[in-house]
C-alpha cells in the first residue's frame, strides 16, 4: 500500500518535472499546395503581409508573409524578427499598410501602432494611440483614428504623433480625396445613439471643415479613381439594415445608395468587390452575401468574384484584397474567430486556386511592392 | 432543518438534540458496514456516490483562503482562476462545464441565475465547517428536488454550533494577514440559549491591494511587472438559529450578507498592463427549514428561502459619449420546497419533493427584457438497501415558464431525467464497494445565455449531459503503525449534447450564444489516503489525488472546426498530493498540486499551448493553550504560471494567522 502510494507520487512528480516551456520555431515557412501565380508582364508585387486579429484577450494578433513569388506562406513574422518585444504584437490587430518602406500594423486592444521595416519586418517604433483603428497616409503624414474620438496625426520619419484632430465619435477607417480626408464615424458604443456622419477634414490646416450625414454606424470608407468614396452602414442588427452609399467628394453629398449591405469593400481599378456579413439579433443569425460594382458606372453587377461554390464554404468572410498585378482575388475566412482561420486565393474567373490555413481571425492586407 | 438534513455527518453531532433524525439513521445504515474500525478510519468515504470531502482539521491543513483553494485539491476538478485575492474562481467538475455544477450552502442552492456561476473565491474557510463535491447526486433520496438537478453538486457547510461539554457559549476570534497587503480579521460567536436553541454570529472583513509581482519570459525577453487593480474590501456576516422542538421537530434559520468592492485586473497583453474596472457585489440570503418524523415511517421536510444578489459594474474607460459604464444587475429568487420519505419495509423508501422557484433580473442595460422565471421540480426517489447492496433511482420533472416585461421570452420547457445508481459489497469481510451510476441531467440556459443584451438568444435549447460511472472503494484498517488505507477510484463517461456556446455575431466584440457543440469525455478520478503512526505522539498524514480526463471536441456540421481536439484548459493529467505531521501542539504540512500541459483555445496547435503548472505549498502551526499560530508560505518555488491565459498568478507569498478559541 505504501509502495502503491509511493509509486504514484513519484509519478505525479514525474509529470511535473516536464515544464518545457513554449518555444516556437523562429521562421516558420510552408510551401503552398497548389500555388501558380502569372503576374501580367513584369508585375509589380512581391507579396503581402497578413494581420491575424487573433481573438480579444488572447494576445494573438499575429502576422503571417505570403510570398507570391516563390510560394510561400511563412508564419508569426514578427515573433520571429522581434523576439525580444515583451508579450509580442499584441492584441487584436485592426489594421496594416505599407507607406514609404515602412510597415504599418494597428493593433487596437495593445493601444498602439508597430512600425516595421516592411522589407524585413523588424520593429522600428511603436507608438501609442488609445484604441488605435485604421490608418491612412498623406505627404509624409500617418492618420491613425482612435476610438476616443480623433485623429491622431504623425509624422512617418520621426514617428511621433504632432496632432490630434477631433472626430465625431469612435471614428472608423478614412479615406482621401484631393486634399480632404473623409472619416466614418460610428458611435458603436452608444448603440441608442449612433453616429450617422462622415467628418470632412482639410489636411492643409488640419481642421474638420464638415459633417455629411449618411447614415447609423458608420464602418468602411473607399475612395475609387473618380472622386467619389464607397461609405458601409452597419446598420443596428435589429429593424435598419447595413447599407453601402456612395459620396461625391466634388458636392460632398451622397448621391447614390446601394440596396445591398456590405461589411468589406476593396476597390481595384473599375471593380469594387463586396462581401456582407450582417447579423440579425431577431433571428440571431449571419447573413452573407457577395456583390461587385462596376465604379465608373456605380452600378451593381451580375458577377461574382468567387464562382466554383466555395463560398458556400466560408463561414464568415472577413478580409479581401486584389492582387493588382493578376486581379487574383484574397478572401479570409474567420471560421468561429477562436480557431485558425482560412485564405482562399480565387483567380479573376472565381475558381480557388489555393487556400491556406492562416492564424486566428485572418483580417487585413498590405502588399508588398518590388 | 436544511443545515442538518442534508449534510447528515454533522447530524452526528446533533444526535443528542435530534433523537429522532431520519436523516442521520440514513446515515447510520449506509456506513454500518464502513465502520469496521471508527477510530482508524476516515469517515468520509462513502461507497454509494463518488464523493470528496475537507473537513475540520483537513480543512485547515491546506494553504487556503477561500473555498476556491480548497477545491483544487479534489480530483475530476479544474478551477478557473483569475489570480489574485479577488480574481473570478469558478470550478468546473468532470469537464462537463461550470453551469452544471451547483453549490450548496447549508443545505441549500446558492444559484446565479444569471450566468449559472457561482464564484468560489467569495467563499472565505473562516467559518466553513465541510466542504464536500458529489458526483452526479448526493446518495441521500431525502432532499430537495433541486439536489437533484445538477451533473455534480458542491456542499458548502458552515460551522454548526456544538455543544458537547457544558459551556453555554463558545467564540473564536482569528487575524489573517500576508501577502497583497492581505488584512482578514474575523470573530465566531456560539450561544447555547436554552437545551432547545442555539445560535451562531460570524463575521469577518477582508482587505488587500491585491498587488503582486509576475515575471513575463519568452525567449528573448525577460520583464517584470506589478500587478495592479486587483485590489479587495469585503465583508461578510452571518447569523444562525438551531432549535429543536418536542415531537422530533427540528428548525433552523439563516442569515448570510456578502458585500464587496473589487477591481478587475485585466488581460495582460502585449502594450496592455493596466485596467480600471471595478465590480461591486451585495449578496444576501435568508433561509429557514423545519423537519419532522411523524411516527415511525414517515417524515418530511421544508425548506424556503429568499436570496437578492445585486451587482455593479464600473469601466471608466470606457469610450462611449459618457466616457463611463456602469451595469447594474439584481437577480432575486425565492425558493419553496416540501420533502417527504416513506419507509415501505426496512429495506425500501421512498421520496417524494416538490420545489418551487422564481427567478427575476434586472438591469440598466439597453434592451433588456427583464425575465421572471418560474420553475417546478418535483422529484421522485426510491431506495433499495440492504446490508451489502443498495440500489437508488430517482425521477426529475423540471417545468420552466418564462416570462419576460419586454421583447422575446424563451418560452416554456419541460424535462424528465433519470439517475440510477447501485452499490455492492462483493465480500462480507472486505470493505470494498463496487458502484457504478448513470445519470442524465441538463443545465437551464442563464438569463446571460437567453437575454443579455447583443450576445444573449432566446431560442436556446437546455443543455444536456449523460453521465456513466463506474468505480470501487476500499477501505481498510491496519494493525501496527499503519493506521489505514482507502482508495477511491472511478471512470467515467459523460456526454454534452447542445453545449451553449458563445459564437461570433455581429463582429470580434459582438458574441452570441448558440446550442452547438457535442463534448465526449473519458476520464478516471483516484483518490488515496493513509495514516502512519512512527511514534508516539507522531502522527503522518498522506493523501493523493489524480485525474485523467480525454474531453474531446466531436462537434460535426457547423462549427466543426476542431473535431477531435481536446477542449480549452482542460490537461490529461492533474493531480495532488498532501503530506502534513502532527506532533503534539505542532503540525507541519505539505501540499502539492499539478496540472498538466492544456491549450487555452479549441485547436491543440502550438500557439494555444499552455505550459504545465505545479505549485508546493507549506505550513507550520503551533497550538498553546487556546491560542493558535499558523504560518503559510504558497508558491513555495515561485512558479510564474497562468491558469487563464494572459492573467498571471501570484508567484511565491505568505500568510500568518492567529486564532483564539475560547
Amino acid at each position: 500500500m505504501m509502495r502503491s502510494l509511493f509509486l504514484t507520487v513519484c509519478s505525479l512528480l514525474l509529470l511535473a518535472s516536464c515544464r518545457k516551456g513554449i518555444i516556437i520555431p523562429s521562421i516558420m515557412s510552408e510551401e503552398i499546395p497548389g500555388f501558380q501565380r502569372q503576374p501580367d508582364g513584369a508585375g509589380t508585387v512581391q507579396g503581402f503581409y497578413l494581420l491575424n486579429e487573433g481573438n480579444m484577450n488572447m494576445n494573438k494578433s499575429s502576422l503571417d508573409y505570403v510570398d507570391l513569388i516563390n510560394g510561400a506562406y511563412v508564419r508569426r513574422t514578427y515573433e520571429a524578427q522581434n523576439p525580444e518585444v515583451v508579450k509580442g504584437l499584441g492584441d487584436v490587430g485592426n489594421d496594416l499598410q505599407i507607406y514609404g518602406g515602412k510597415l504599418y500594423a494597428i493593433i487596437n486592444n495593445s493601444n498602439k501602432v508597430e512600425v516595421l521595416d516592411a522589407a524585413t519586418g523588424k520593429r522600428i517604433r511603436q507608438v501609442i494611440i488609445q484604441q488605435c483603428r485604421y490608418i491612412t497616409f498623406y505627404k509624409e503624414k500617418a492618420y491613425v483614428t482612435s476610438n476616443a474620438g480623433y485623429i491622431s496625426v504623425m509624422d512617418t520619419t520621426a514617428l511621433q504623433e504632432t496632432a490630434r484632430i477631433p472626430t465625431g465619435r469612435n471614428p472608423e477607417q478614412m479615406a482621401i480625396a484631393g486634399n480632404k480626408l473623409y472619416v466614418a464615424n460610428s458611435g458603436g458604443y452608444n448603440p441608442k445613439n449612433y453616429e450617422r456622419t462622415v467628418s470632412v477634414i482639410d489636411l492643409d490646416t488640419q481642421q474638420e471643415l464638415k459633417r455629411i450625414d449618411v447614415a447609423i454606424n458608420l464602418h468602411r470608407i473607399v475612395a475609387d479613381k473618380y472622386g467619389d468614396l464607397y461609405v458601409t452602414s452597419r446598420g443596428d442588427y435589429y429593424d435598419i439594415p447595413s447599407r453601402l452609399y456612395v459620396i461625391d467628394t466634388k458636392t460632398d453629398l451622397v448621391k447614390k445608395e446601394f440596396p445591398i449591405g456590405a461589411s468589406n469593400i476593396c476597390i481595384n481599378g473599375n471593380l469594387a468587390y463586396i462581401y456582407c456579413v450582417e447579423w440579425s439579433y431577431h433571428t440571431h443569425k449571419n447573413t452573407i452575401s457577395y456583390a461587385m460594382i462596376d465604379v465608373r458606372s456605380e452600378t451593381l453587377l451580375d458577377r461574382k468574384f468567387i464562382t466554383d461554390g466555395t463560398d458556400a464554404k466560408i463561414e464568415i468572410p472577413y478580409g479581401i484584397a486584389v492582387d493588382p498585378d493578376t486581379e487574383d482575388v484574397f478572401v479570409t475566412d474567420a471560421l468561429d474567430y477562436v480557431s485558425p482561420g482560412i485564405l482562399y486565393c480565387f483567380d479573376k474567373t472565381g475558381k480557388q486556386k489555393w487556400k491556406m490555413e492562416t492564424g486566428d481571425i485572418p483580417a487585413h492586407f498590405a502588399f508588398l511592392k518590388k | 432543518m436544511a443545515t442538518t438534513m442534508c449534510i447528515p455527518k454533522y447530524v452526528s453531532v446533533l444526535l443528542l438534540l435530534l433523537s429522532a433524525s431520519v436523516a442521520a439513521q440514513q446515515k447510520t445504515d449506509t456506513l454500518k458496514a464502513v465502520h469496521v474500525n471508527a477510530q482508524r478510519i476516515p469517515e468520509n468515504i462513502n461507497p454509494v456516490t463518488p464523493v470528496q470531502t475537507l473537513s475540520g482539521k483537513k480543512l485547515e491543513r491546506l494553504n487556503s483562503l477561500s473555498v476556491a483553494d480548497a477545491v483544487r485539491y479534489f480530483s475530476g476538478v479544474q478551477l478557473k482562476d483569475y489570480g489574485g485575492v479577488g480574481g473570478l474562481k469558478t470550478i468546473n467538475v468532470r469537464s462537463m462545464g461550470t453551469n452544471h455544477t451547483s453549490v450548496f450552502y447549508d443545505g441549500m442552492m446558492t444559484g446565479n441565475a444569471q450566468n449559472g456561476q457561482v464564484d468560489l473565491g467569495k467563499f472565505s474557510l473562516d467559518n466553513i465547517e465541510e466542504i464536500s463535491l458529489y458526483n452526479g447526486q448526493r446518495n441521500n433520496i431525502f432532499q430537495t428536488a433541486r439536489a437533484f438537478s445538477a451533473g455534480s453538486v458542491l456542499y458548502l457547510q458552515s460551522k454548526i454550533p456544538q455543544f458537547t461539554d457544558s459551556a453555554r457559549w463558545h467564540g473564536k476570534a482569528s487575524v489573517k494577514t500576508g501577502s497583497y497587503g492581505l488584512i482578514n480579521p474575523a470573530v465566531l460567536w456560539q450561544q447555547k440559549i436554552n437545551q432547545r436553541l442555539y445560535s451562531t454570529v460570524s463575521a469577518e472583513w477582508i482587505n488587500a491591494n491585491g498587488r503582486y509581482p509576475y515575471r513575463m519570459r519568452d525567449r528573448k525577453y525577460d520583464s517584470t511587472a506589478t500587478r495592479l487593480n486587483g485590489n479587495v474590501n469585503a465583508f461578510r456576516a452571518e447569523a444562525g438559529l438551531y432549535g429543536t422542538l418536542r415531537d422530533s421537530n427540528a428548525w433552523s434559520l439563516k442569515y448570510y450578507l456578502y458585500s464587496s468592492a473589487r477591481g478587475l485586473p485585466g488581460a495582460v497583453v502585449g502594450g496592455e498592463f493596466h485596467y480600471g474596472q471595478h465590480l461591486k457585489d451585495q449578496d444576501m440570503f435568508a433561509q429557514g427549514s423545519w423537519s419532522k418524523k411523524i411516527g415511525r415511517k414517515y417524515s418530511i421536510m421544508a425548506n424556503a428561502r429568499y436570496s437578492n444578489f445585486y451587482n455593479v459594474y464600473t469601466d471608466p474607460e470606457y469610450l462611449n459619449q459618457e466616457r463611463l459604464l456602469i451595469n447594474h444587475y439584481r437577480q432575486q429568487e425565492i425558493y419553496a420546497s416540501i420533502a417527504n420519505k416513506y419507509d415501505i419495509t426496512p429495506w425500501l423508501e421512498t421520496a417524494l419533493a416538490g420545489d418551487f422557484i422564481v427567478n427575476t433580473m434586472n438591469s440598466n442595460i439597453d434592451r433588456f427584457p427583464y425575465p421572471t422565471r418560474y420553475s417546478e421540480l418535483i422529484s421522485l426517489a426510491s431506495r433499495v438497501h440492504f446490508r451489502r447492496f443498495e440500489i437508488q433511482g430517482n425521477v426529475l420533472a423540471t417545468l420552466v415558464q418564462e416570462n419576460v416585461k419586454a421583447y422575446a421570452g424563451a418560452g416554456n420547457k419541460q424535462e424528465y431525467t433519470p439517475a440510477i445508481s447501485l452499490a455492492w459489497q462483493p465480500f462480507a469481510r472486505k470493505n470494498l464497494w463496487l458502484r457504478t451510476f448513470y445519470k442524465n441531467i441538463f443545465r437551464m440556459p442563464t438569463f446571460n445565455d437567453l437575454y443579455y443584451t447583443y450576445i444573449g438568444n432566446n431560442d436556446l435549447k437546455p443543455e444536456f449531459v449523460r453521465q456513466y460511472d463506474a468505480g470501487f472503494t476500499y477501505t481498510t484498517a491496519l494493525r501496527g503503525r499503519w493506521q489505514f488505507f482507502s482508495i477511491q477510484a472511478d471512470a467515467y463517461y459523460n456526454r454534452v449534447n447542445d453545449k451553449i456556446v458563445a459564437v461570433p455575431s455581429k463582429n470580434l466584440f459582438g458574441w452570441s450564444m448558440m446550442n452547438l457543440g457535442l463534448v465526449v469525455i473519458k476520464g478516471v478520478d483516484v483518490n488515496m489516503s493513509t495514516a502512519w503512526m512512527p511514534w508516539r505522539d507522531i502522527m503522518l498524514n498522506a493523501a493523493v489525488a489524480y485525474t485523467f480526463q480525454d474531453a474531446q471536441d466531436r462537434t460535426t456540421g457547423a462549427g466543426s472546426h476542431n473535431y477531435g481536439q481536446q477542449i480549452p484548459y482542460t490537461p490529461w493529467h492533474s493531480g495532488s498530493f498532501t503530506a502534513g505531521i502532527d506532533w503534539r501542539e505542532f503540525n507541519l504540512n505539505y501540499s502539492f498540486i499539478y496540472t498538466g500541459e492544456r491549450y487555452n483555445q479549441k485547436r491543440n496547435n502550438i500557439f494555444n499551448y499552455t505550459e504545465p503548472w505545479y505549485t508546493s505549498d507549506v505550513s507550520a502551526s503551533w497550538r498553546h493553550h487556546q491560542y493558535k499560530l499558523t504560518a503559510e508560505l504558497n508558491n513555495l518555488l515561485n512558479q510564474q504560471y497562468d491558469v487563464i491565459a494572459n492573467f498571471p498568478m501570484p508567484g511565491r507569498n505568505y500568510r500568518v494567522t492567529l486564532s483564539v478559541n475560547y
